[in-house]
């Protein structure tokens, strides 16, 4: 469409995936809505997931993780 | 004249599903080969068998488009009719009305805008795709859609100028292509507040 397979976004470009992209527009629009909107949206943005370390190929105990991650956040 | 309907009926037929792509339910060598084998069994539906075939191209452009608007969380818009919506594509706002060629557009932060006899519902689409069907369908979907009175100003304008600092100072291609995409999606965001 635009590019005829040499021109690539500039985020393309420095390494960063589409999906990784579009996942720091959405928080960043999130980071600036208005105070009840905001606080429902960052808790779309909670990851739940649950890891468990292996050691000597047996699997520990899962852990059960609930991050929320601002992809990039103004400090 | 009544001998000669049967064949101008076939031929009306046929011309009204000429341009859907010859999609058939079975693939007949398969079906060949099965019945060879074991005639007494019906052969197995094929993943070619489930598949609906496209809709066919209406040979006059319908008045309304038909846009299925969704967010991962919730759809906005499902088979809504209306007269015309601007999405903002990579290429450029865009605007789309019923009888559009076939398009995948990309989308930019920006401002999606839906407009219906003579109300028109502006979001702003932090980004996404839009696939516009050859029968005037739309299928938009982002991301984050919100509308633009959802917005503080005072936080966008802190959001840009923390974002043009962090672009001034970045070293690496990854903190600048990050700092880029907050400026992009805070300028995007101050014109949709201020225009």
């Amino acid at each position: 469409m635009a590019s005829s397979g040499g021109a690539v976004p500039f985020w393309r470009a420095a390494g960063m995936t589409y999906v990784r992209y579009s996942n720091i527009c959405a928080s960043l629009v999130r980071q600036c809505l208005k105070e009840p909107y905001r606080s429902e949206s960052l808790s779309r943005e909670k990851v739940h997931f649950s890891v468990s370390k292996w050691v000597d190929g047996k699997p520990e105990k899962p852990v059960i993780e609930s991050l929320i991650v601002a992809l990039v956040s103004l400090d | 004249m009544l001998r000669l309907a049967p064949r101008l009926l076939r031929r009306s037929l046929a011309r009204t599903f000429a341009d859907v792509p010859a999609t058939p339910t079975q693939d007949s060598s398969f079906v060949q080969a099965w019945q060879k084998i074991n005639p007494n069994l019906d052969p197995p539906k094929t993943p070619l068998a489930f598949m609906t075939p496209r809709p066919p191209t209406p040979s006059s452009i319908p008045s309304k488009l038909t846009v299925n608007f969704v967010l991962p969380y919730q759809s906005e818009l499902a088979s809504k009719e209306v007269d015309m919506v601007i999405i903002p594509a990579t290429t450029g706002h865009m605007g789309v009305l019923p009888g559009h060629v076939a398009t995948i557009a990309e989308l930019r932060p920006g401002i999606l805008s839906v407009h219906e006899g003579s109300s028109v519902t502006k979001y702003f689409v932090s980004s996404g795709f839009a696939f516009i069907h050859a029968n005037s369908f739309a299928d938009i979907v982002a991301v984050e859609a919100v509308p633009v009175d959802r917005f503080d100003p005072t936080l966008v304008q802190k959001g840009l100028a923390e974002f043009q600092q962090k672009l001034a100072i970045a070293s690496t291609d990854l903190e600048k292509a990050e700092a880029q995409i907050g400026v992009d999606v805070h300028s995007a965001l101050n014109s949709a507040l201020a225009g």
